[in-house]
Protein backbone atom coordinates (compact mmCIF):
# COMPACT_ATOMS: atom_id res chain seq x y z
CA UNK A 1 0.00 0.00 0.00
CA UNK A 2 1.43 3.09 -0.84
CA UNK A 3 1.68 6.36 1.74
CA UNK A 4 -0.63 7.92 -0.19
CA UNK A 5 -3.38 5.27 -0.04
CA UNK A 6 -3.12 5.10 3.74
CA UNK A 7 -2.97 9.50 4.62
CA UNK A 8 -6.21 10.28 6.26
CA UNK A 9 -8.84 11.68 3.85
CA UNK A 10 -8.44 15.31 3.63
CA UNK A 11 -11.97 16.59 4.75
CA UNK A 12 -13.30 20.34 4.37
CA UNK A 13 -16.58 18.92 6.27
CA UNK A 14 -14.94 18.63 9.51
CA UNK A 15 -15.37 21.05 12.22
CA UNK A 16 -11.84 22.35 13.52
CA UNK A 17 -12.83 22.37 17.06
CA UNK A 18 -13.56 18.67 17.51
CA UNK A 19 -15.72 18.65 20.48
CA UNK A 20 -16.12 15.68 22.13
CA UNK A 21 -20.06 13.83 21.79
CA UNK A 22 -20.57 14.70 26.06
CA UNK A 23 -19.89 18.23 25.03
CA UNK A 24 -22.36 18.59 22.14
CA UNK A 25 -24.79 16.66 23.93
CA UNK A 26 -24.79 19.21 26.79
CA UNK A 27 -25.09 21.81 23.84
CA UNK A 28 -28.16 20.11 22.71
CA UNK A 29 -30.04 20.12 26.36
CA UNK A 30 -28.73 23.80 26.71
CA UNK A 31 -29.87 24.80 23.57
CA UNK A 32 -33.20 23.33 23.93
CA UNK A 33 -33.81 24.97 27.63
CA UNK A 34 -33.38 27.89 26.43
CA UNK A 35 -35.59 27.57 23.67
CA UNK A 36 -38.01 26.44 25.90
CA UNK A 37 -37.65 29.40 27.58
CA UNK A 38 -38.27 31.93 24.99
CA UNK A 39 -41.09 30.36 24.05
CA UNK A 40 -42.41 30.29 28.02
CA UNK A 41 -41.89 34.41 27.75
CA UNK A 42 -44.13 34.52 24.40
CA UNK A 43 -42.12 34.23 21.61
CA UNK A 44 -42.89 32.57 18.64
CA UNK A 45 -40.52 29.93 18.14
CA UNK A 46 -40.36 27.62 14.45
CA UNK A 47 -39.69 24.05 14.73
CA UNK A 48 -36.56 24.18 13.29
CA UNK A 49 -33.73 26.57 14.56
CA UNK A 50 -31.96 27.72 11.70
CA UNK A 51 -29.22 29.09 14.81
CA UNK A 52 -28.50 25.61 16.60
CA UNK A 53 -24.20 26.22 17.11
CA UNK A 54 -24.01 22.48 17.92
CA UNK A 55 -24.32 21.54 14.34
CA UNK A 56 -20.98 23.60 13.62
CA UNK A 57 -21.31 23.73 9.70
CA UNK A 58 -24.52 25.77 10.33
CA UNK A 59 -22.46 28.42 12.33
CA UNK A 60 -21.39 30.99 9.93
CA UNK A 61 -24.59 29.61 7.17
CA UNK A 62 -27.60 30.78 9.19
CA UNK A 63 -29.10 34.48 8.94
CA UNK A 64 -28.99 36.11 11.92
CA UNK A 65 -31.49 38.25 11.21
CA UNK A 66 -35.35 37.43 11.30
CA UNK A 67 -37.25 36.58 8.52
CA UNK A 68 -39.26 39.14 6.91
CA UNK A 69 -43.28 38.19 7.01
CA UNK A 70 -44.32 39.23 3.67
CA UNK A 71 -47.91 38.66 2.00
CA UNK A 72 -47.50 36.06 -0.99
CA UNK A 73 -48.08 37.05 -4.25
CA UNK A 74 -49.62 34.46 -7.26
CA UNK A 75 -46.19 32.71 -7.89
CA UNK A 76 -45.21 31.47 -4.37
CA UNK A 77 -49.16 30.80 -4.16
CA UNK A 78 -48.98 28.44 -6.86
CA UNK A 79 -46.34 25.24 -7.28
CA UNK A 80 -44.36 23.75 -10.41
CA UNK A 81 -46.75 21.25 -11.50
CA UNK A 82 -46.50 17.75 -11.91
CA UNK A 83 -48.52 14.61 -13.00
CA UNK A 84 -47.97 10.80 -13.36
CA UNK A 85 -46.21 11.42 -16.12
CA UNK A 86 -43.68 13.09 -15.06
CA UNK A 87 -41.87 10.59 -12.97
CA UNK A 88 -41.57 6.48 -14.22
CA UNK A 89 -42.55 3.21 -12.09
CA UNK A 90 -39.39 2.55 -11.50
CA UNK A 91 -38.42 5.24 -9.99
CA UNK A 92 -39.90 4.46 -6.18
CA UNK A 93 -38.14 1.38 -6.46
CA UNK A 94 -34.43 2.09 -5.46
CA UNK A 95 -33.93 -1.82 -5.41
CA UNK A 96 -34.78 -2.62 -8.85
CA UNK A 97 -32.55 0.65 -10.71
CA UNK A 98 -29.14 -2.32 -10.94
CA UNK A 99 -28.55 -5.59 -12.28
CA UNK A 100 -28.69 -7.51 -9.23
CA UNK A 101 -30.91 -6.66 -5.70
CA UNK A 102 -28.73 -4.36 -3.00
CA UNK A 103 -27.87 -5.75 -0.15
CA UNK A 104 -29.57 -4.99 2.77
CA UNK A 105 -33.46 -4.67 4.76
CA UNK A 106 -36.27 -4.51 2.57
CA UNK A 107 -38.82 -1.74 3.00
CA UNK A 108 -42.00 -0.14 1.91
CA UNK A 109 -42.18 3.38 2.44
CA UNK A 110 -46.19 4.93 2.50
CA UNK A 111 -47.80 7.87 3.67
CA UNK A 112 -50.37 10.53 2.41
CA UNK A 113 -48.88 14.18 2.22
CA UNK A 114 -51.45 16.79 3.48
CA UNK A 115 -51.75 20.07 3.84
CA UNK A 116 -52.57 21.66 7.47
CA UNK A 117 -56.27 21.19 7.05
CA UNK A 118 -55.98 17.79 6.16
CA UNK A 119 -56.38 18.19 3.10
CA UNK A 120 -54.08 15.53 0.47
CA UNK A 121 -52.07 17.23 -2.13
CA UNK A 122 -52.08 14.89 -5.36
CA UNK A 123 -49.58 14.69 -8.45
CA UNK A 124 -47.06 16.18 -6.44
CA UNK A 125 -43.38 15.11 -6.83
CA UNK A 126 -41.64 13.46 -3.78
CA UNK A 127 -37.82 13.33 -4.12
CA UNK A 128 -35.70 11.12 -1.75
CA UNK A 129 -31.76 9.93 -1.10
CA UNK A 130 -30.24 7.72 1.09
CA UNK A 131 -27.50 6.18 2.03
CA UNK A 132 -27.13 2.28 1.37
CA UNK A 133 -27.61 -0.56 4.09
CA UNK A 134 -23.75 -0.01 5.09
CA UNK A 135 -24.06 4.28 5.36
CA UNK A 136 -22.29 5.02 2.18
CA UNK A 137 -23.92 7.68 0.33
CA UNK A 138 -22.84 7.38 -3.64
CA UNK A 139 -21.84 10.63 -3.71
CA UNK A 140 -18.05 11.13 -4.08
CA UNK A 141 -17.15 13.36 -1.51
CA UNK A 142 -18.83 10.90 1.23
CA UNK A 143 -15.48 9.32 2.41
CA UNK A 144 -16.52 7.00 5.01
CA UNK A 145 -15.04 3.74 4.56
CA UNK A 146 -17.93 1.49 4.19
CA UNK A 147 -18.68 -0.91 0.94
CA UNK A 148 -20.58 0.93 -1.97
CA UNK A 149 -23.28 -1.65 -2.84
CA UNK A 150 -23.05 -1.82 -7.12
CA UNK A 151 -26.78 -2.47 -6.79
CA UNK A 152 -28.02 0.66 -5.02
CA UNK A 153 -27.72 4.10 -6.17
CA UNK A 154 -29.69 5.03 -3.12
CA UNK A 155 -32.53 7.82 -5.20
CA UNK A 156 -36.26 7.77 -5.80
CA UNK A 157 -39.13 9.62 -6.98
CA UNK A 158 -42.50 9.43 -6.88
CA UNK A 159 -46.07 11.64 -7.50
CA UNK A 160 -48.45 11.45 -4.69
CA UNK A 161 -51.83 10.00 -5.94
CA UNK A 162 -55.25 11.15 -6.22
CA UNK A 163 -55.56 10.94 -2.22
CA UNK A 164 -52.01 12.50 -1.75
CA UNK A 165 -50.55 8.94 -1.42
CA UNK A 166 -47.09 8.22 -2.32
CA UNK A 167 -45.11 4.95 -1.85
CA UNK A 168 -41.23 3.83 -2.07
CA UNK A 169 -39.80 0.37 -2.16
CA UNK A 170 -36.02 0.89 -0.92
CA UNK A 171 -33.55 -0.99 1.57
CA UNK A 172 -33.21 0.27 5.26
CA UNK A 173 -29.99 2.64 5.13
CA UNK A 174 -27.47 2.33 8.22
CA UNK A 175 -26.16 5.14 10.52
CA UNK A 176 -22.89 6.83 9.22
CA UNK A 177 -20.22 8.80 10.32
CA UNK A 178 -19.62 12.69 10.12
CA UNK A 179 -17.10 14.63 11.12
CA UNK A 180 -19.31 17.68 12.96
CA UNK A 181 -17.54 16.27 16.40
CA UNK A 182 -15.24 13.49 17.61
CA UNK A 183 -17.20 9.81 16.89
CA UNK A 184 -20.15 12.00 15.06
CA UNK A 185 -22.74 9.51 14.10
CA UNK A 186 -25.93 10.37 12.41
CA UNK A 187 -29.39 8.09 12.84
CA UNK A 188 -30.28 6.54 9.87
CA UNK A 189 -32.54 8.39 7.74
CA UNK A 190 -33.63 9.06 4.29
CA UNK A 191 -33.80 13.00 2.53
CA UNK A 192 -37.03 13.96 1.35
CA UNK A 193 -37.81 16.46 -1.05
CA UNK A 194 -41.28 17.54 -1.16
CA UNK A 195 -43.66 19.82 -3.05
CA UNK A 196 -46.96 20.93 -2.15
CA UNK A 197 -49.79 22.92 -3.74
CA UNK A 198 -47.87 26.17 -3.25
CA UNK A 199 -44.11 27.17 -3.76
CA UNK A 200 -44.42 28.74 -0.06
CA UNK A 201 -44.91 25.08 1.22
CA UNK A 202 -41.86 23.46 -0.12
CA UNK A 203 -40.21 21.44 1.79
CA UNK A 204 -36.98 19.53 2.34
CA UNK A 205 -36.81 16.79 5.39
CA UNK A 206 -35.38 13.54 6.55
CA UNK A 207 -37.26 10.74 7.88
CA UNK A 208 -36.21 8.35 10.83
CA UNK A 209 -36.75 5.02 12.34
CA UNK A 210 -38.06 3.94 15.70
CA UNK A 211 -36.22 3.22 18.68
CA UNK A 212 -32.54 4.54 16.83
CA UNK A 213 -30.07 5.77 19.78
CA UNK A 214 -28.46 8.21 18.01
CA UNK A 215 -31.26 10.58 18.43
CA UNK A 216 -30.32 12.48 21.61
CA UNK A 217 -26.56 12.85 20.43
CA UNK A 218 -27.31 13.92 16.65
CA UNK A 219 -27.81 17.85 16.18
CA UNK A 220 -28.97 17.70 12.91
CA UNK A 221 -32.27 16.07 14.20
CA UNK A 222 -32.01 18.10 17.43
CA UNK A 223 -32.42 21.87 15.32
CA UNK A 224 -35.90 20.58 15.69
CA UNK A 225 -36.64 21.79 19.43
CA UNK A 226 -39.33 20.05 20.55
CA UNK A 227 -39.86 16.21 21.18
CA UNK A 228 -43.18 16.48 19.47
CA UNK A 229 -42.20 17.61 15.59
CA UNK A 230 -38.89 15.33 15.33
CA UNK A 231 -41.41 12.34 16.71
CA UNK A 232 -43.18 13.72 13.40
CA UNK A 233 -39.79 12.76 11.76
CA UNK A 234 -40.24 9.09 12.58
CA UNK A 235 -41.59 6.75 10.18
CA UNK A 236 -43.96 4.53 12.31
CA UNK A 237 -43.56 0.58 12.05
CA UNK A 238 -46.99 -0.56 9.95
CA UNK A 239 -47.73 -4.18 9.94
CA UNK A 240 -50.62 -4.07 7.41
CA UNK A 241 -47.97 -2.40 5.11
CA UNK A 242 -45.20 -5.29 5.69
CA UNK A 243 -45.69 -7.46 3.10
CA UNK A 244 -45.40 -11.30 3.33
CA UNK A 245 -41.74 -12.75 2.48
CA UNK A 246 -41.11 -9.27 0.81
CA UNK A 247 -40.50 -6.26 2.91
CA UNK A 248 -41.25 -4.69 6.74
CA UNK A 249 -43.83 -1.57 5.90
CA UNK A 250 -43.10 2.15 7.45
CA UNK A 251 -45.89 4.57 7.73
CA UNK A 252 -44.34 8.65 6.85
CA UNK A 253 -46.91 10.78 6.39
CA UNK A 254 -46.07 14.33 5.46
CA UNK A 255 -47.68 17.93 6.37
CA UNK A 256 -46.63 20.77 4.30
CA UNK A 257 -47.65 23.98 5.86
CA UNK A 258 -48.50 27.63 4.38
CA UNK A 259 -50.00 30.66 4.84
CA UNK A 260 -53.91 31.19 5.13
CA UNK A 261 -53.88 32.50 1.76
CA UNK A 262 -53.17 28.50 0.69
CA UNK A 263 -56.12 27.41 1.99
CA UNK A 264 -58.43 29.47 -0.67
CA UNK A 265 -55.54 28.69 -3.41
CA UNK A 266 -56.89 24.87 -2.94
CA UNK A 267 -60.78 25.46 -2.03
CA UNK A 268 -61.27 26.27 -5.86
CA UNK A 269 -59.89 23.19 -7.01
CA UNK B 1 -65.15 33.91 3.92
CA UNK B 2 -62.55 33.19 6.89
CA UNK B 3 -60.18 30.67 6.94
CA UNK B 4 -60.70 27.69 9.68
CA UNK B 5 -58.46 26.19 12.05
CA UNK B 6 -55.42 24.26 11.24
CA UNK B 7 -55.70 20.81 12.14
CA UNK B 8 -52.42 19.07 11.24
CA UNK B 9 -49.34 19.96 12.43
CA UNK B 10 -46.46 20.61 10.27
CA UNK B 11 -43.93 18.59 9.39
CA UNK B 12 -40.73 20.54 10.30
CA UNK B 13 -37.43 20.60 7.96
CA UNK B 14 -34.04 19.27 7.99
CA UNK B 15 -30.69 20.62 6.09
CA UNK B 16 -30.63 19.03 2.96
CA UNK B 17 -26.89 17.20 4.05
CA UNK B 18 -24.26 17.63 2.11
CA UNK B 19 -24.96 14.24 -0.16
CA UNK B 20 -27.98 15.65 -1.99
CA UNK B 21 -26.46 16.21 -5.66
CA UNK B 22 -27.91 12.53 -6.31
CA UNK B 23 -30.82 12.57 -5.14
CA UNK B 24 -32.50 16.11 -6.79
CA UNK B 25 -30.72 16.28 -10.05
CA UNK B 26 -32.42 16.70 -13.38
CA UNK B 27 -31.69 16.71 -16.86
CA UNK B 28 -31.04 20.33 -17.57
CA UNK B 29 -32.62 21.16 -13.90
CA UNK B 30 -30.83 25.02 -14.58
CA UNK B 31 -31.96 25.68 -18.37
CA UNK B 32 -35.83 26.70 -17.77
CA UNK B 33 -35.08 28.12 -21.34
CA UNK B 34 -32.61 27.01 -23.77
CA UNK B 35 -29.33 29.21 -23.43
CA UNK B 36 -29.87 29.85 -27.08
CA UNK B 37 -33.88 30.76 -27.58
CA UNK B 38 -34.75 33.93 -27.88
CA UNK B 39 -35.25 36.40 -24.52
CA UNK B 40 -33.07 33.81 -22.95
CA UNK B 41 -31.08 35.61 -19.40
CA UNK B 42 -29.12 34.39 -17.46
CA UNK B 43 -29.46 34.79 -14.10
CA UNK B 44 -26.64 34.09 -12.01
CA UNK B 45 -24.63 34.52 -9.09
CA UNK B 46 -22.67 33.87 -5.59
CA UNK B 47 -23.88 32.22 -2.31
CA UNK B 48 -21.62 33.34 0.63
CA UNK B 49 -21.36 32.35 4.08
CA UNK B 50 -21.25 34.55 6.99
CA UNK B 51 -17.46 34.52 6.64
CA UNK B 52 -17.68 35.92 3.22
CA UNK B 53 -16.89 32.46 1.81
CA UNK B 54 -18.30 31.42 -1.12
CA UNK B 55 -20.69 27.66 -0.70
CA UNK B 56 -20.29 25.18 -2.65
CA UNK B 57 -22.64 22.59 -1.75
CA UNK B 58 -26.36 24.56 -1.87
CA UNK B 59 -28.75 25.01 -4.82
CA UNK B 60 -31.07 27.15 -5.50
CA UNK B 61 -34.26 26.74 -6.36
CA UNK B 62 -36.34 29.61 -8.89
CA UNK B 63 -40.32 30.03 -9.72
CA UNK B 64 -41.18 32.43 -12.19
CA UNK B 65 -43.80 34.09 -14.37
CA UNK B 66 -43.82 33.55 -17.94
CA UNK B 67 -42.85 37.04 -19.62
CA UNK B 68 -46.53 37.97 -20.16
CA UNK B 69 -46.91 37.51 -16.05
CA UNK B 70 -48.66 34.31 -16.16
CA UNK B 71 -47.39 31.66 -13.87
CA UNK B 72 -46.99 28.06 -15.73
CA UNK B 73 -49.19 25.50 -14.62
CA UNK B 74 -48.67 22.86 -16.92
CA UNK B 75 -47.73 19.54 -15.41
CA UNK B 76 -44.04 18.35 -15.86
CA UNK B 77 -42.19 21.33 -13.98
CA UNK B 78 -39.05 19.00 -15.06
CA UNK B 79 -39.57 18.74 -19.00
CA UNK B 80 -37.27 20.72 -21.12
CA UNK B 81 -39.05 19.99 -24.28
CA UNK B 82 -38.07 23.03 -25.80
CA UNK B 83 -41.71 24.65 -26.06
CA UNK B 84 -43.16 24.35 -23.03
CA UNK B 85 -42.11 27.33 -20.54
CA UNK B 86 -42.21 25.27 -16.73
CA UNK B 87 -41.13 28.45 -14.69
CA UNK B 88 -39.16 26.09 -12.29
CA UNK B 89 -35.14 25.42 -11.83
CA UNK B 90 -32.97 24.59 -9.74
CA UNK B 91 -29.15 24.93 -10.01
CA UNK B 92 -26.42 23.64 -7.63
CA UNK B 93 -23.42 26.17 -6.80
CA UNK B 94 -20.32 25.19 -8.05
CA UNK B 95 -16.72 25.08 -6.24
CA UNK B 96 -16.76 28.93 -6.59
CA UNK B 97 -20.41 29.33 -4.62
CA UNK B 98 -21.97 30.11 -8.23
CA UNK B 99 -25.32 29.11 -9.10
CA UNK B 100 -26.73 29.87 -12.78
CA UNK B 101 -29.96 29.38 -14.72
CA UNK B 102 -31.16 30.30 -18.38
CA UNK B 103 -34.52 31.79 -17.87
CA UNK B 104 -36.76 34.49 -18.79
CA UNK B 105 -37.44 37.40 -17.51
CA UNK B 106 -40.87 37.30 -15.11
CA UNK B 107 -43.47 39.57 -15.83
CA UNK B 108 -46.51 40.90 -13.36
CA UNK B 109 -49.57 43.06 -13.68
CA UNK B 110 -48.79 46.33 -14.47
CA UNK B 111 -47.46 48.74 -12.43
CA UNK B 112 -45.96 45.43 -9.85
CA UNK B 113 -42.54 44.72 -9.53
CA UNK B 114 -41.70 41.56 -11.45
CA UNK B 115 -39.70 38.79 -9.56
CA UNK B 116 -38.51 35.33 -8.67
CA UNK B 117 -39.78 33.16 -6.22
CA UNK B 118 -36.62 31.84 -5.03
CA UNK B 119 -35.68 29.08 -2.18
CA UNK B 120 -32.10 28.41 -1.21
CA UNK B 121 -30.93 25.07 0.77
CA UNK B 122 -27.55 24.29 2.25
CA UNK B 123 -25.54 22.10 3.92
CA UNK B 124 -25.40 23.57 7.49
CA UNK B 125 -28.78 25.50 6.52
CA UNK B 126 -31.22 23.65 8.99
CA UNK B 127 -34.03 24.54 7.02
CA UNK B 128 -34.74 25.91 3.60
CA UNK B 129 -34.76 29.79 3.14
CA UNK B 130 -37.22 31.46 1.20
CA UNK B 131 -36.59 34.86 -0.84
CA UNK B 132 -37.67 37.16 -3.76
CA UNK B 133 -35.00 38.16 -6.76
CA UNK B 134 -36.43 41.08 -8.38
CA UNK B 135 -36.04 42.59 -11.86
CA UNK B 136 -34.18 46.16 -11.78
CA UNK B 137 -35.52 47.56 -14.69
CA UNK B 138 -38.87 49.11 -13.28
CA UNK B 139 -37.48 51.81 -11.10
CA UNK B 140 -41.08 52.55 -10.58
CA UNK B 141 -42.69 49.73 -9.60
CA UNK B 142 -39.92 48.98 -7.32
CA UNK B 143 -40.39 51.80 -5.63
CA UNK B 144 -44.28 51.27 -5.29
CA UNK B 145 -44.05 47.93 -3.62
CA UNK B 146 -45.06 47.46 -0.27
CA UNK B 147 -42.73 44.78 0.85
CA UNK B 148 -39.11 46.69 -0.84
CA UNK B 149 -40.91 50.16 0.77
CA UNK B 150 -41.11 48.66 4.29
CA UNK B 151 -37.66 47.71 4.49
CA UNK B 152 -34.16 49.34 4.81
CA UNK B 153 -32.73 50.21 1.45
CA UNK B 154 -29.58 47.92 2.05
CA UNK B 155 -32.25 45.50 3.26
CA UNK B 156 -34.05 45.95 -0.24
CA UNK B 157 -30.38 45.89 -2.10
CA UNK B 158 -30.75 42.58 -1.33
CA UNK B 159 -33.63 41.61 -3.27
CA UNK B 160 -33.04 43.38 -6.40
CA UNK B 161 -30.86 41.78 -9.18
CA UNK B 162 -28.24 44.14 -11.30
CA UNK B 163 -29.01 43.82 -14.76
CA UNK B 164 -25.49 43.67 -16.74
CA UNK B 165 -24.57 45.28 -20.01
CA UNK B 166 -25.41 42.19 -21.57
CA UNK B 167 -29.32 42.12 -20.36
CA UNK B 168 -28.08 39.38 -17.87
CA UNK B 169 -28.78 39.26 -14.35
CA UNK B 170 -26.75 39.20 -11.34
CA UNK B 171 -28.11 38.43 -8.05
CA UNK B 172 -25.41 37.46 -5.33
CA UNK B 173 -26.80 35.70 -1.92
CA UNK B 174 -25.43 36.70 1.62
CA UNK B 175 -26.80 33.59 3.68
CA UNK B 176 -25.17 35.72 6.79
CA UNK B 177 -22.99 38.96 7.65
CA UNK B 178 -23.40 42.60 6.78
CA UNK B 179 -25.07 41.98 3.42
CA UNK B 180 -27.40 39.30 4.41
CA UNK B 181 -30.24 38.61 1.94
CA UNK B 182 -33.42 38.89 3.31
CA UNK B 183 -35.03 36.05 3.69
CA UNK B 184 -39.11 35.38 4.02
CA UNK B 185 -41.63 33.85 6.12
CA UNK B 186 -45.46 33.82 4.72
FE1 LIG C 1 -27.92 12.00 5.09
Amino acid sequence: MTAEAIAPPVNSLAAPDRASQREITAEIGELHAALEQRERSGEAIPSTVIDFPAYRSSILRHPTKNLKLVDPETVELLSPAFGQRDVGAVESDLTIQHAGEPLGERLTVRGRLTDSWGRPVPNQLIEIWQANSAGRYIHQRDQHPAPLDPNFTGAGRAITDDAGEYAFTTIKPGPYPWKNHVNAWRPAHIHFSVFGSSFTQRLVTQMYFPGDPLFALDPIFNTIWRQKDRDALIGVYDHDLTSEEWATGYRFDIVVDGPDATWFENEGE
Amino acid sequence: MTVPPRTHRATPGQTVGPFFAYGVEFDRMHQVVDPYAPGAVLLGGTIRDGAGAPVPDAFVEIFGADSDGRVPQARGAFRRDDHTFTGFGRAFTNEDGRYEFFTRNPGAPIGRAAFFAAIVYARGLPDRLHTRIYLPDDSAALAADTFLSSLVPEERATLVATRTPEGHLSHDISLQGERETVFLAF
